[in-house]
């Protein structure tokens, strides 16, 4: 019991830390990813405890800006913002003044002016976390900033596969499916090269273009080749709601190539993990069974989320003020 | 004795429309080069301009302008560009159609024309929209336009998709002798690309605008102006390719020509890595090969005109998330300080004479335009040069409504210090 009375903050370092923001993975330096990944496994016990509430970020307000729809990422920070006893308050694009034809700078100025301490962004346009972040004293979180970058999201993708393999330095993870579009994957690339992973991308050229390459990663198209080598499979969401005719012929041809069925989990090593960031196709991307089996860590990616993001707030707006 | 009259003396005379580059005086009266022997039959208390150290070159010509007026006043107007261009050392400008309304009828040109009368300080010659309202449908008034005082057609901004419509717009400009300018884009390669589709808009996630869109129109009119006669210019070429295809095409005597802007050989598309939208134009930035290959172009020929694709936005208007904003940056007073800085001084990829030719014989040629020469008898169009003066950009000086250029705080070394048009001092260093 006494262990769980002292300042849960205690074994949490936030001095190596001094980011105003979070907009990116790509400028961050492998001590940065470090200290990440360190305060959330911190953070990871707050969750396990009867009172799941630290004070690290108490009177701070937190602003959720939604200006693309997501559920999953906005629950996430907003329950991390809760446990670290900040005040949230969300916003959406229909909500907000930008449908009125306000600019983000005004809105982001807006909030400011009411004293936001932290601004997480969801936007459709790459680089509008940034935008905002050169503009604002408040502390701006990226939850995604159109096919650039979705910075906590490769975190807790890290976080898990460091879980639960013990390591990250020397893993071959494996991306499948849409990566041109898809920022999760760009700011995976970007968190597993630089801790020493070895990342191969997947999928047809039209959606895995060769200029991945030059970020230091091996691009094919023969998923059957590179699944018996693979430590980690992560199977991106086939964006099907954005995605022309042009870019594959139908969903039924992807799943038929690139889609993780149980004949292909076959070609698998046993102890590889099976992750997604969600939501899931099932039947497309992924046989539905597998997604539900002990090789998927789809879930413990969820549950991971919320300790990175409380590490991220409590870095960005808790430590960098502190 | 006239009241107007002017002898710039002592100054290297780069005339390349008569093949002159020597030391000497040059004498204005009443708006027109003069015999310099006229000068015994004037009175002793001529005004003279020391020019020692100096380059006296016809007046300068930029055929790529978008003065925003009509209809977008907030981003520059004809008073503020041409005030621009004086700046920048041009006596004479060629604007673009895409304002609002386009000018796509003769009252637009007309308007233009006295506006211009009323407020230009260098000469405004009007392009004419070769389609209604530059949407790439029906053919535009041009033959009324044409009467109304245009110099050259084009849709700049946007590019005609229907070859059969370019093509009819070609045979009909061809009556008129009007050469057609192209902004060369395909839409469907290009879709929404905001930046040089490669490895750096894959890192930043933007969409991509690959090379082929301009090559394949670049092709597009190599054919069309072989098939129709009528000479085709291309604008503000990005791509490497674009030039080897405008080689090729001269090379076998077709009416095909292309101009350069100086931010596609000053910069990359490295530069869009911070997401500021004053390194956003269209075309975009692109490659280090591009530079070479344009850069190779205008040294062997195959390029023949320097423009600016002056482009002012509103700063509010380019303060907003990269891939919302619209495209374009100044150019006027950078353009000559750039191309000098690049092409002559640092990469010697041409004389300072060949570079005088293209920025007045070359786009005077093209679009028939009773100026570049200082012949005796022309108009007294002369921009004087110090092509060795450095000196640092400084957007808050711009004579321009708007601020938007990538350039603010760059060293460059040469640029002009007079400019002088119908031998009337216009603005001076």
């Amino acid at each position: 019991m006494s262990t769980e009375t002292r300042t849960p903050t205690a074994d949490i370092r936030g001095d190596t830390w001094s980011r105003k923001d979070l907009t990116a993975i790509e400028p961050l330096s492998v001590g940065d990813l470090t200290t990440l990944l360190n305060t959330a496994a911190a953070f990871k016990t707050v969750g396990t405890r009867e009172i799941k509430k630290v004070p690290a970020l108490r009177g701070q307000t937190m602003v959720n800006f939604f200006v693309e729809p997501s559920t999953r990422t906005r629950v996430s920070f907003e329950l991390a913002a809760h446990r670290l006893s900040a005040d949230v308050i969300n916003m959406s694009a229909s909500s907000s003044s930008l449908t009125k034809g306000e600019t983000l700078k005004d809105t982001a100025l807006n909030l400011q002016a009411l004293h936001a301490d932290i601004i997480v962004l969801r936007h459709s346009s790459a680089g509008a976390a940034q935008f905002l972040a050169k503009r604002l004293s408040a502390s701006v979180i990226n939850a995604g900033d159109g096919a650039h970058e979705h910075p906590t999201q490769a975190l807790l993708d890290t976080f898990t596969i460091r879980e639960k393999l013990g390591r990250i330095a020397g893993v071959h993870v494996v991306i499948v499916g849409d990566i041109r579009f898809s920022r999760v994957a760009r700011s995976n690339i970007y968190a597993l090269t630089k801790l020493g992973a070895r990342v191969t991308l997947v999928g047809p050229p039209t959606l895995v273009p060769r200029e991945f390459e030059h970020l230091g990663v091996v691009v094919t198209h023969d998923l059957d080749a590179v699944l018996p080598e693979a430590d980690v499979v992560n199977l991106l969401r086939i964006q099907h709601e954005r995605q022309r005719k042009e870019y594959f012929p139908s969903l039924g041809e992807y799943t038929a190539l690139f889609g993780l069925t149980k004949a292909r989990a076959e070609k698998l090593k046993p102890d590889a993990l099976i992750m997604h960031p969600g939501p899931i196709n099932r039947g497309v991307e992924i046989d539905s069974d597998l997604a539900d089996s002990g090789r998927s860590v789809i879930l413990d990616q969820v549950t991971n989320g919320l300790a990175v993001r409380m590490a991220v707030l409590f870095l960005c707006a808790g430590a960098y003020r502190g | 004795m006239s009241t107007n009259t002017t002898l710039l003396k002592n100054g290297r005379i780069i005339d390349p429309a008569n093949r002159r580059d020597e030391i000497g005086d040059l004498l204005i009266v009443d708006g027109r080069i003069a015999e310099p022997s006229e000068v015994r039959d004037l009175k002793s208390e001529i005004p003279e301009i020391d020019c020692s150290g100096l380059v006296i070159a016809p007046g300068l010509i930029d055929l790529h302008v978008h003065l925003r007026e009509p209809g977008q006043s907030a981003k520059e107007t004809i008073a503020s560009g041409t005030k621009t261009a004086a700046a920048g050392g041009f006596t004479s400008i060629v604007c673009m159609p895409n304002t609002s309304p386009s000018i796509d009828s003769p009252s637009v040109v007309t308007w233009i024309l006295e506006k211009a009368k009323a407020e230009a300080c260098v000469n405004v010659f009007p392009t004419g929209a070769i389609t209604k309202g530059i949407a790439g449908e029906e053919l535009a008034p041009i033959g009324s336009m044409f009467k109304a005082g245009i110099v050259a057609l084009t849709d700049d901004g946007r590019c005609i998709q229907n070859h059969e419509v370019m093509r009819r717009a070609l045979e009909y400009a061809g009556m008129f002798d009007l050469t057609v300018m192209d902004h060369c884009q395909d839409y469907n390669l290009v879709g929404k690309g905001v930046m040089h589709e490669g490895a750096v808009s894959t890192a930043l996630g933007l969409p991509g605008w690959p090379a082929a869109g301009e090559e394949i129109i670049v092709q597009r009119n190599a054919l069309l102006a072989e098939l129709t006669g009528t000479p085709i210019h291309c604008q503000h070429l990005s791509s490497g390719g674009s030039v080897r295809l405008l080689r090729e095409a001269r090379a076998r005597g077709v009416k095909l020509s292309g101009e350069i802007c100086p931010h596609h050989i000053a910069l990359t598309d490295e530069s869009v890595r911070g997401f500021d939208t004053n390194f956003k134009m269209n075309p975009p930035l692109r490659t280090q090969r591009d530079i070479d290959l344009l850069i190779e172009g205008v040294a062997d020929g195959a390029i023949t005109v320097l423009a600016s694709d002056h482009a002012p936005h509103c700063a509010y208007e380019k303060e907003v998330e990269f891939d919302l904003a619209p495209f374009g940056i100044l150019g006027l007073e950078t353009e000559l300080g750039l191309f000098l800085d690049i092409l002559v001084h640092k990469k010697k990829a041409i004389s300072l004479a060949r570079l005088i030719e293209m920025f007045t014989v070359e786009p005077a040629r093209l679009l028939r335009l009773d100026r570049g020469t200082l012949t005796v008898g022309a108009p007294a169009d002369v921009t004087l040069l110090d092509p060795g003066l450095e000196w640092t950009v400084d957007k808050e000086q711009s004579f321009s409504r708007s601020r938007n250029t990538p350039f603010h705080a760059w060293e460059l070394k040469g640029r002009a210090v007079r400019t002088i048009v119908a031998g009337q001092t216009v603005w001076a260093l």
